[in-house]
């Protein structure tokens, strides 16, 4: 018997990588600006993106989204009714979306579903450790952060939030009885993503709202 | 299960973030066996004796629990008696500040070691790659002749 050594040098999640290759590729070509939303479950990122929505919608901006949970299509008929077109995507046990779902599930929506669109939100089923991994074409990943997480949340999951464009920091008006200590969770946020973006939001009452269709808008102009 | 009580510090221990650890390194096993399997299938009858990979430390990929989920996908396949080599890859950043790329030593803080000033630019250490598998290729010697 003879060994060999045969040179790979491939990307286990080669398959993963080509097909959010392609996304990204159909993005550009629909001129849709795409966003990963990723964070813990019960961070507020459903509510993030109702308001989101719907602070779009009356400005007149196309926006849709994708919203991935392992059971149910609460998150979509809540998201919904903020007159956004929203699809569920239901993994059944799978701890993150992948760009095959993500390929998988525009191709069933209507037939061109990004024609038109402005925006297309994506939101990851709630977790902080396999979503980092898996690309979904996203051009904007955004770690969103509730102010009941602890400040700390960012050293525990230095991975997700270093790959992240944009934090943002979630449900605000409980900021006082949490004794959120804001500069604290603002320099870990930094420590691990220099640079980065940070937006601190309360959907419950719109603060911070202004600041992140701003930048939104502004990304959008960014072809 | 014994294997489970081998854990590093690293791991939490929560029950709900603990299966969001092993669900990951379980669905990386499940990639690299496929891949695996794809490389080999050019050589018919070739068994594979070493998978080797390179994991970057911001891959997220923790290497007790990719040992663990990597003993339960390939037991009872033709994998099941392949080394898996791990090599860690680390974080390495280019420094504008003093025009150099420096390695982090820590994932707490993403500023360059020699003059503390925060850096953006990754070089490497997002790495996830199989880099190579050794194979034996099941054919027998040449019989030797006599001289």
């Amino acid at each position: 018997m003879t060994t060999r050594i045969v040179e790979l040098r491939q990307g286990i999640l080669k398959k993963n990588d080509e097909l959010a290759h392609v996304l990204r590729d159909r993005y550009t070509q629909a001129g849709v600006l795409v966003l990963n939303l990723v964070s813990s479950p019960g961070s507020g990122k459903t509510a993030f993106l109702e308001r989101t929505l719907r602070e779009l919608t009356t400005t007149g901006a196309k926006a849709a989204a994708l919203v991935g949970d392992l059971e149910t299509d609460n998150d979509a008929k809540r998201l919904a009714a903020s007159g956004a077109p929203v699809r569920q995507i239901n993994t059944h046990g799978t701890c993150h979306l992948d760009a095959e779902m993500i390929g998988k599930h525009l191709d069933e929506w209507t037939a061109r579903p990004l024609a038109g669109l402005d925006y297309l939100f994506i939101e990851n089923v709630g977790n902080l450790v396999c979503p980092s991994s898996y690309d979904l074409g996203e051009r904007i990943r955004v770690a969103l952060l509730s102010v009941t997480e602890g400040e700390d949340k960012p050293l525990k999951y230095p991975t997700m939030f270093n790959s992240a464009d944009a934090a943002v920091i979630t449900k605000l008006d409980l900021a006082e009885p949490c004794e959120f200590q804001r500069d604290e969770a603002l320099k870990n946020i930094r420590e691990i993503r220099p640079g980065i973006e940070i937006f601190e939001t309360s959907s419950k009452t719109g603060a911070g709202f202004d600041g992140w269709l701003a930048y939104l808008k502004q990304e959008r102009a960014k072809r | 299960m014994p294997g489970l009580q081998h854990r590093n510090h690293k791991t939490p221990t929560r029950p709900g973030i603990y299966s969001e650890r092993v669900m990951h390194e379980l669905s990386i096993c499940t990639s690299i066996v496929e891949a695996v399997a794809k490389s080999v299938a050019a050589y018919p009858g070739a068994t594979v004796t070493k998978v080797s990979l390179r994991l970057g430390a911001l891959s997220d990929i923790v290497e007790d629990s990719l040992r663990f989920c990597w003993e339960l996908t390939t037991k009872d396949t033709p994998l099941e008696s392949a080394e898996l080599v791990v090599a860690a890859v680390p974080i390495v950043m280019r420094c504008d500040h003093c025009n150099a790329d420096v390695t982090l030593e820590s994932l707490q803080s993403f500023r360059c070691p020699l003059c503390h000033e925060p850096v953006n630019e990754l070089l490497h250490g997002r790495e996830m790659e199989i880099e190579s598998i050794e194979i034996d290729d099941g054919k027998d010697e040449p019989a030797k002749k006599d001289a």
